[in-house]
């Protein structure tokens, strides 16, 4: 009686995979944050740790994450836009004065605002895979073998006034995104009953506020406290 | 009190509409919105105008038949209230009233700001009810419910399908009111038979009928005269979620 493609078409279904595929970019999201934060600990931290990642699986890992990736954002972009299409679709004459409801209302700037925040990320993660995964191949040794030199290159990026200014303003849309993605993501997926929903609504806050602020603070403190020319001879530890 | 009103005149379905304004003098404050709009159209009947259609039955907020977007907001800014329970001393003498039809694909406009809800009861035959023996009235307490259970399906049941849902979501998404009315056969024994069933199909009818997809903006839940709770639409994702696993089982 439900064939799965009918399944994921409808409007339900839709929501189920904007939601799993949501809940899929957050739990990267915050890994990838904390893993970035080895940047305070220094270059030999932060390499280490780009190593680790590189060889985990002799190399494989990398690629599956990559393809997962390209997979979850793609879906979670396509269900997002034909979201977008079916409001069009199903409220095609406005309202000549429409105000807020307000009460117990979710409707805020970030909830209305998905579909921008949203491909302005999508944008943002296309140049950002481009300007640093396929950036500068540097190399420098760790332990005694070669490994790539990713901290130079973040470095000397980030000591690019526009481009480390870009990635922090970026990142306030991320905190936009998340604001209701978040705890969206939680109702989309039916995890919520009416105990739960003002707590994932509230935490929705915390952790969209810390994880754009913390990504925030990286190009940040690279730009105002990382030194591009002592990077070489600086490696380990904090200056 | 005094008024200013911009009114939705639409002579049918596929004419073109647009807001006319009109002045009215003498509201007394205790009347309701719909009782203003009585004395608007016999102003509009002595004038030689065309009265304005809008619907209405019980006028106690019960039966779910009246419904106006009131200032941008369905049911008005008052929250837990139908418009009918709107009362002219909650507006500001002397304003201006802008007064328009729930807006949606699905409901095309009938006249002025009557819409055609129909599509809510192709929803509901598609799968919003119980299949069972009707004879005499069973025994109180036959089938045990626990109160939570009960209480849950209540707060659900309280649905009155007044579609200020629709109207005010974002998206105009049908999505609390299908969610409602799943919900409540859900919680219940009697629920049970057509459970997958129930919400496969009411969710492709609501699909069918031109609804947006739901984006969470809880808009819906806001304007609800009954208070039902987004919660509801939590429920019929997981009914979804039940029903296609146990499709693979």
């Amino acid at each position: 009686m439900l064939d799965l493609r009918a399944a994921a078409w409808s409007s339900v279904g839709k929501k189920l995979i904007t939601g799993l595929t949501g809940l899929g970019l957050v739990v990267f999201v915050t890994v990838h944050l904390i893993g970035n934060l080895t940047i305070f600990m220094g270059a030999e931290a932060f390499n280490a740790y780009s190593d680790f990642l590189a060889s985990l699986l002799h190399g494989w890992f990398i690629v599956l994450a990559d393809l997962g990736l390209v997979g979850f954002f793609g879906l979670h972009a396509w269900s997002g836009l034909s979201v977008w299409q079916s409001k069009r679709r199903a409220r095609s004459s406005g309202y000549a004065v429409s105000a807020d409801a307000r009460g117990p209302s979710r409707k805020t700037a970030s909830s209305r605002s998905m579909l921008y925040s949203g491909i302005f990320l999508g944008i943002y993660v296309v140049l950002h895979v481009w300007h640093l995964k396929f950036g500068a191949e540097y190399v420098t040794t760790l332990h005694g073998e070669e490994v790539r030199d990713l901290y130079r290159l973040v470095v000397e990026q980030f000591n690019r006034p526009a481009i480390a200014l870009a990635y922090a303003l970026s990142m306030l849309f991320l905190g936009l995104h998340l604001r209701h993605g978040v705890w969206s993501m939680l109702q989309s997926l039916g995890m919520l009953n009416r105990r739960l929903l003002p707590t994932a609504y509230g935490a929705a806050l915390i952790l969209g506020g810390l994880l754009a602020i913390g990504f925030l603070v990286l190009p940040l403190y690279v730009l105002f406290f990382v030194d591009p020319v002592g990077t070489a001879a600086a490696m380990g530890g904090l200056r | 009190m005094h008024f200013t009103l911009r009114i939705w005149r639409q002579s049918g379905p596929q004419a073109a509409g647009r807001l006319e304004r009109y002045e009215i003098d003498d509201i007394n404050p205790d009347m309701s919105i719909l009782e203003m709009l009585d004395l608007l159209n016999e102003q509009l009947t002595r004038d030689g105008v065309e009265p304005v259609a809008f619907d209405n039955d019980c006028r106690e907020g019960i039966c779910g038949t009246c419904g106006l977007v009131i200032d941008g907001v369905a049911h008005g800014k008052k929250h837990l209230a139908t418009t009918c329970e709107l009362r002219m001393r909650g507006f500001v003498d002397g304003t201006t009233i802008t007064i328009e039809p729930w807006r949606a694909q699905a409901f095309s406009v009938v006249k002025d700001l009557v819409v055609d809800r129909s599509p809510f009861d192709r929803i509901i035959a598609a799968g919003g009810y119980v299949s069972a023996n009707v004879g005499s009235a069973p025994d109180a307490n036959e089938i045990l419910i626990p109160k939570v259970d009960a209480d849950l399906a209540m707060d659900a049941a309280v649905c009155i399908g007044c579609a200020a849902c629709v109207a005010a979501c974002p998206n105009a998404s049908a999505s609390l009111f299908t969610a409602a009315k799943i919900a409540q056969f859900s919680y219940l024994p009697q629920g049970q038979t057509e459970r997958e069933r129930r919400v496969v199909r009411m969710v492709e009818q609501m699909d069918a009928e031109g609804f947006g997809d739901c984006s969470n903006h809880g808009e819906c839940e806001a304007v609800c005269p009954k208070g039902i709770s987004i919660t509801n639409i939590g429920v019929m994702r997981r009914e979804y979620v039940r029903a296609l696993t146990g499709q693979l089982r």
